[in-house]
């Protein structure tokens, strides 16, 4: 099965990390080059990136066949998407150590979606 | 082997051939060599160099020769690159160990459990005994299971690093583990099966058949270990599911329930094999679960009509798989059974115990269950609610759409 992990930040959150002592910052840099380096070893990572600031952000529709974009930043967001990690592991409860070994799993909300699958079985 | 484990045309295709060559290359140059690692490697450069040359200059008369050749010529090549890199040629060498010199029908058995070591996550033994053991290349694994090729050459070069690394050797485990790491091969077999146990339809024909290779692989596996039931089993159980391929998905791609197939598209070739393999494995002990879903799978497969299937057998042998192998599905399967044999009131009184004792409440094939025991009750209202839960509930895309057709029928 594969999970989504995705990381969402708070108004609060860069603060907090900008309060961190510089051994601090690198102790929450280690953990996550670990955690990466594990999962990569186990065979259950597939991706994980970082997102750029949501102030870069355009969003994007289309209307009446004419595609409407418009830039960030966007007032009424009180968390943003920070991160995400696409992993393949056996069961939901896998995921969730997971997410718990994010770094930011302290100080943010870590959210664990199920991706469908195409296999499907006979009823 | 049989003709319908291939390509529909008449002659072993020269993938399927290389396919069966692989493990056995495999066996001989790490017995030769040492190294799991760099062999593998060499293989699949082998069996590249076969899918090149072979069309355009013919299949060599020793084709299992030829790959061993071109495999050590490819290693040594290798050896000598890395070791002018790091000035060490000498203990390069040294730091190959062979185990003995000639290959041993063991070879194959040997490579299946190597494949399936338990320093390995569960995806990481598909990936590594996909490529491996049935001598698929890296971007075939990585498109039947849907990751990224990248991705997939990482996992199973970190598979063979940690086996490495966790002290593994090309050699049995001893007496005493040795159930247990087959175990653990047939259960890593399963797992390949299911995976190719697809509905949709489209972009699946330029993807690698899983449950076709698994029962290619459970074959080998099988004929390792003659004296096996649950191998025996487990092969019987793949057979007997397979033989309802053609009537599983309607031509939209939607899947189609067991009581609604048109069971003259079911494959007789596949059900006599399955039913003979079965018999014979059930005269022996012990009795494992393998063997256990696939005579339930056979019970499905000899009635000629939905309404002819002899229920009350089913319902028995579910009742022996919960006793020595319990767990959620089986409880839901059993209670299915019990309901087509007490009627649809039982079922759901049932259910509602079940549902109390386990964590099933939530999961969405108790409440397919449900819909569907309403719906026989006659229920309709309250079965149209329940399908559209366990579609919205479930994780699978063509479960979503066959339980969303059944609530618009309900």
């Amino acid at each position: 099965m594969k999970y989504l992990l995705l990381i969402y930040h708070n108004p609060g959150t860069r603060q907090i990390w900008e309060a961190f002592s510089a051994v601090q910052q690198a102790e929450g840099l280690a953990a996550y080059a670990a955690l990466n380096e594990e999962l990569a070893a186990s065979g259950e990572l597939i991706v994980s990136e970082a997102l750029a600031e949501p102030q870069l952000a355009r969003r994007v529709s289309v209307q009446d066949g004419r595609t409407v974009s418009s830039d960030g930043p966007f007032a009424e967001v009180k968390e943003h998407l920070a991160g995400i990690y696409l992993v393949e592991c056996d069961s939901m409860e896998r995921a969730v150590e997971i997410a718990a070994r994010i770094p930011e799993a302290t100080v943010a909300q870590i959210e664990v979606r199920p991706v469908m699958t195409y296999s499907g079985l006979e009823m | 082997m049989t003709a319908t484990d291939r390509a529909p045309t008449g002659e072993p295709r020269l993938e399927d051939l290389l396919r069966d060559l692989a493990p056995q290359v495999l066996g001989t140059l790490v017995r030769r060599h040492g190294d799991f690692d760099a062999c593998e490697d060499a293989l699949q450069e082998a069996l590249l160099a076969a899918v090149d040359q072979w069309p355009r200059q013919g299949v060599p008369r020793n084709p299992k020769g030829w790959l061993v050749t071109v495999a050590t010529r490819r290693m040594i090549e290798m050896w000598r690159s890395e070791s002018a890199r790091r000035h060490r040629e000498e203990v390069a060498v040294l730091a190959v160990q062979p185990t003995s010199a000639a290959p041993t029908e063991r070879d194959s058995l040997t490579l299946f459990i190597l494949c399936c070591h338990p320093s390995l996550s569960p995806v990481s033994q598909v990936a590594l005994t996909l490529r491996a053991v049935g001598g698929l290349t890296t971007a075939e694994i990585a498109r039947a299971l849907l990751v990224p090729e990248a991705t997939m050459g990482q996992r199973i070069s970190r598979a063979k690093q940690t086996i490495t690394a966790a002290g593994a050797r090309f050699e049995l485990p001893p007496p005493a583990e040795l159930p247990s790491r087959i175990a653990t091969v047939e259960r890593v077999l399963y797992l390949i099966f299911n995976e190719g146990y697809v509905a949709s339809s489209g972009p699946s024909l330029l993807r690698v058949d899983l449950s076709n290779e698994a029962i290619r692989l459970t074959r080998q596996l099988r004929a390792q270990l003659p004296d096996d039931t649950e191998a025996a089993g487990l092969l019987a159980l793949m057979l007997l599911t397979d033989a309802r391929r053609q009537a599983r998905t309607g031509p939209d791609g939607t899947l189609v329930p067991l009581a609604e197939q048109d069971r003259s598209l079911w494959d007789a070739d596949r059900i006599a094999e399955g039913g003979a393999l079965l018999t014979t494995a059930l005269t022996r002990e012990p009795i494992g679960p393998y063997q256990l879903q696939a005579a339930i799978a056979a019970v499905h497969d000899e009635a000629a009509r939905a309404e002819d299937t002899d229920w009350t057998q089913i319902l028995g042998l579910y009742g022996l798989l919960e006793t020595i192998a319990p767990g959620p599905m089986v409880t839901l399967n059993r209670i299915v059974a019990s309901a087509m044999v007490n009627g649809p009131q039982i079922g759901l009184q049932q259910l509602d115990d079940a549902e109390a004792d386990h964590a099933l409440a939530v999961h969405h094939r108790a409440i397919a269950v449900r819909a569907h025991l309403l719906e026989i009750a006659g229920d309709r209202e309250a079965a149209e609610r329940a399908y559209r839960l366990a579609a919205r509930r479930t994780l699978s895309v063509p479960e979503r759409r066959y339980l969303e057709s059944r609530a618009a029928r309900a």
